[in-house]
């Protein structure tokens, strides 16, 4: 038998039937690129199924409807500060003085046919793609699917949605228009705040003073160019590792925490993944045919001696822009300088110290319980109450930042004090965190309990039976084992303990602080206070057995 | 973060869950009532077992797919049909262009058609089979740890990194140094601020303009209770530099009844109960511009810094941490109001250097 050494080719010529075209095309593809070694881990690779877990699959559609779509728009945008009179298809603005790089997007929006639309279709596709990736990261936070081997995944996307907020915070400038040149200047006095270096940055950024002429060049660099090229890069190295890892999923009959149930790639993952690039794809369409997003003529060019009413970020900016409303406008003199602490503290030390602090938790918590296992069942929030409260809780500060960024509108729409607005904010921000972190909690633990009952009890069905001596009763359904297995499935770990002051010999152990902190919280995660002990099977046992005496 | 435990943290492992539970679901058995069942049994759709139904829905998918190609022919179409400025009313849109609304429309049903039509050819016509894949843990196997480890150390040893110190620290040097080179490559991207946000277009003698009229202003043209904005005279709007100077320079005017201005210095430098101050927010830099003549305040829209007028622009609410700066005026021989100097303090937001 021969067989070993043979080649596929050779096979071939042995007199054999010639394989298909198709197979012959793979054949030569993997001669060269080992493309059959890939494509046995993958082909059929294994993904489970969940609503949630499409969540990233929008953020990465939208991603790919930006890239397309602001590809063509490179085409007709002039990035340039040059000053012209308008001349084009809109004739209201028939000679006003304007930049080539606002003139440019009012010609993409009137004479460049279908040019409105592949703009909307980019604006639109920028707002979903921070939602997306925003919720996205709410799903992964509340299941735990940030924990160990993903941690550095968390990372990569962590890093895809700060540089999102910045790719769209340049894009949206680039049309030099009155409300981004707005914004623009607010990014200009927040820089000038930094202590030392603020002036330096500031004028090189701007190629000299506020505006000058360079910072559209600039910005477009880094809005086509730099940052989306890193996302790319990071955006390949998160899928990777997706693939890698394996998806998680949640507990129930047959998943354990060494496997994955679900469908293959191909076909069904394919055509169901690849349909949903469709779908996003088409929406958006639909949605940028019928409103209109960020329309530029409205608004007139900058100016910066002019401004409107209802000033307004993006939404993934509007938190920054809460920060900045509410701060009191703190400045220190002192020895010849400023300290500009009312812009300094909200936007370079606020801001960055809430993005990190989101960086870090899979390592904080994974401090905290000591846990070195590998997790890919995905808890459910009410399993995990101290890290769902964090979360509602983060949630909760960002809506009331994002009141706080829209003062304005809540005092014009709601016929509301804009100084009461900004007071309730003031205290909101450090009030409202912490109740919707006791109230989460306590919700969850609630669930916690009614799982438990569930187990041990059974499903409440509703029908009331009346005994013979009169008593009513409702009658409860056991539940299947499915249903119980799911429901007892998830883990539950004790508070660390930090042991014996003193060690066998008498001699005092060194306890520090950074002990006395992790069994701090670690009480304060997975005490009777943070969790609800799952039923057991005796007590199960027990209670079944007692049914009979009833 | 030593985020090992062990020996050195004098904390175990005791509090992580057991090592039954955590091989729950492996557990098998009558004794345990909460055991994993394993994955249910296959449950056959209606496709799967009726050859009608299946037929049905292979329809659903093939009508989807056509509506897709006759949505991209109507795209096509909407685009040789519709001018580009051809604006229609669509209730309850509104008026709308009909161009962006057919085309987006179109598209957005061609390609949600294929998308509808995939998803429906998956979920109807697929196996639907739930099937298992193992995984395996991350980390690899201690034999193929002891193997990098001991090839990595090799490695080393050979190139004698360790040992050849010198050649070890002047590489370092080397390759630490080489990026200042681009550093330095940065230094043309601005000039140094030096005094440059200390001073403004205006100087003594110069006119305000009238922004709206472009005539220089007199007393009289501002009432009691008005707002008007200038700028100094001799910048122009066709000016390359016009945008930096208006951005320091944009000023405004407002009369007020000498006797309710508060501050001494503000009267001082006022006309006529007319005070001059500049226009650019000391917050982050946003035009003010909403006055209320009743209480004299004005409001940036931006961020809602509020400044009294007729008290050295006081700062009565909000963000903005200084007043805004106010320009001496006066009038000359020809009835004209003009500067008489350059703001005392610069404009706009603070920053370091400011003092």
């Amino acid at each position: 038998m021969s067989t070993a050494t043979e080649t596929p080719g050779s096979a071939a010529a042995a007199g054999k039937k010639k394989a298909p075209a198709g197979e012959r095309v793979a054949d030569w593809a993997d001669g060269r690129l080992g493309i059959y070694s890939l494509a046995k881990a993958n082909m059929r690779k294994i993904f489970p199924d969940h609503w949630s877990f499409m969540l990233g699959e929008v953020a990465l559609y939208s991603f790919i409807i930006i890239i397309l779509t602001g590809v063509y728009l490179t085409l007709f945008f002039h990035p340039s500060m040059g000053e012209i009179e308008y001349h084009g298809a809109y004739t209201p603005m028939h000679g006003v003085r304007m930049s080539e790089a606002y003139a440019s997007t009012l010609d993409i929006s009137f004479d460049v046919r279908g040019g409105l639309l592949v703009r909307q279709i980019h604006h639109w596709a920028a707002l979903i793609f921070l939602a997306a990736m925003f919720v996205h990261m709410m799903r992964v936070f509340f299941t735990g699917a940030f924990r160990k081997p993903r941690e550095v995944n968390w990372v990569f996307g962590f890093l895809l949605f700060v540089l999102g907020m910045f790719t769209g915070f340049t894009g949206y400038s680039l049309p030099d228009d009155l409300l981004s040149g707005t914004g623009i200047r607010f990014m200009e006095g927040a820089i000038l705040s930094v202590p030392i270096v603020g002036t330096y940055i500031s004028m090189f950024l701007f190629g000299g003073e506020f505006p000058g002429h360079d910072f559209i060049g600039r910005f477009y660099s880094a809005h086509i160019l730099l940052l989306p090229g890193i996302m790319l890069g990071l955006l390949v190295a998160h899928l990777i590792l997706v693939f890698y890892h394996k998806h998680t999923q949640f507990a129930g009959p047959g998943r354990t925490n060494k496997n994955v149930v679900g469908m293959p790639l191909l076909p069904v993952y394919m055509a169901k993944a690849g349909g949903f690039f469709f779908l996003v794809f088409g929406v958006i369409a639909a949605v940028s045919a019928m409103f209109t997003i960020n329309p530029i003529w409205n608004i007139g060019p900058y100016r910066p001696d002019q401004v409107s009413t209802n000033a307004q970020p993006d939404w993934y900016m509007g938190f920054s822009e809460g920060l900045i409303r509410v701060m009191p406008g703190w400045e220190i003199n002192l020895w010849g300088h400023t300290l500009v602490l009312g812009v300094a503290i909200p936007l370079i030390v606020i801001f960055p110290l809430v993005l990190v602090s989101i960086a870090m938790y899979p390592f904080i918590e994974s401090w905290v319980t000591g846990d070195k296992r590998e997790h890919h069942i995905a808890d459910r929030p009410r399993n995990a109450p101290t890290r769902t409260g964090v979360g509602a809780a983060w949630i909760a500060w960002y809506f009331v930042l994002l009141v706080g960024g829209g003062n304005d509108l809540w005092a014009t729409h709601f016929h509301l004090s804009i100084n009461a607005i900004t007071w309730f904010v003031r205290i909101a921000f450090f009030v409202v965190p912490v109740i919707v972190f006791i109230i989460t909690k306590r919700i969850c633990l609630g669930l916690q309990r009614r799982d438990r009952d569930k187990v041990l009890h059974g499903r409440e069905t509703g029908t009331i039976k009346r005994l013979p001596h009169g008593e009513f009763v409702e009658i409860h359904e056991p539940l299947s084992q499915e249903q119980l297995h799911t429901l007892t499935a998830h883990e539950q770990y004790k508070p660390v303990e930090l042991g014996e002051e003193t060690d066998e010999n008498g001699v005092q152990r060194k306890i520090t602080r950074s002990q006395k902190m992790r069994a701090k919280l670690s009480k304060g995660y997975f005490s009777e206070n943070g969790q609800i002990p799952k039923p057991t099977a005796e007590e199960y046992r027990e209670i079944e057995s007692g049914h009979g005496h009833h | 973060m030593s985020s090992e435990t062990g020996p050195d943290e004098n904390v175990s492992d005791e509090n992580l869950p057991s090592e039954q539970e955590k091989a729950h679901g492996e557990v098998t058995g009558q004794d345990n009532p909460f055991a994993d069942p394993g994955v249910p049994p296959h449950e056959h759709r209606i496709q799967d077992i009726d050859e009608r139904a299946a037929k049905r829905s292979e329809r659903t998918v093939a009508f989807l797919f056509t509506l897709s190609m006759l949505a991209t022919v109507g795209f096509i179409a909407s685009y040789v049909a519709f001018p580009v400025d051809k604006i229609i009313y669509v209730w309850p849109l509104g008026h709308v262009s009909a161009l962006n609304l057919s085309l987006g429309l179109t598209l957005g049903v061609a390609l949600f058609c294929i998308g509808a039509g995939a998803v429906h050819w998956a979920r109807t016509l697929m196996s639907d089979e739930e099937m298992v894949d193992e995984r395996h843990p991350v980390a690899a196997e201690p034999a193929v740890r002891e193997k990098v480890i001991s090839d990595f150390k090799q490695g080393a040893k050979e190139s004698a990194l360790g040992r050849r110190k010198l050649i070890r620290n002047t590489m370092f040097g080397a390759v630490a140094l080489v990026p200042l080179s681009g550093v330095v490559l940065l230094r043309d991207l601005g000039p140094l601020p030096e005094d440059k946000l200390r001073h403004t277009a205006w100087s003594k003698g110069k006119l305000l303009v009238n922004e709206n009229t472009n005539q220089p202003l007199r007393p009289e043209d501002i009432a009691v209770g008005s707002l008007a904005f200038a700028r100094p005279e001799g910048l122009d709007h066709e000016d390359e530099d016009f945008n930096n100077e208006i951005a320091k320079a944009a000023l405004m005017l407002v009369r007020l009844e000498p006797k309710d201005i508060k501050d001494k210095r503000e009267l001082d430098w006022s006309h006529e109960g007319i005070v001059a101050f500049s226009k650019i927010c000391t917050h982050v830099g946003c035009p003010v511009s909403l006055y209320e003549q009743q209480t004299h305040h004005v409001l940036c829209p931006c961020h809602q810094s509020t400044f009294d007028l007729s008290d050295g622009a006081r700062v009565l609410f909000g963000p903005a941490g200084h007043p805004l700066p106010q320009l001496n005026i006066s009038v000359n021989k020809d009835g004209y109001l003009e500067a008489l100097g350059d703001f005392e303090e610069p404009v706009g937001p603070a920053f370091w250097e400011r003092g």
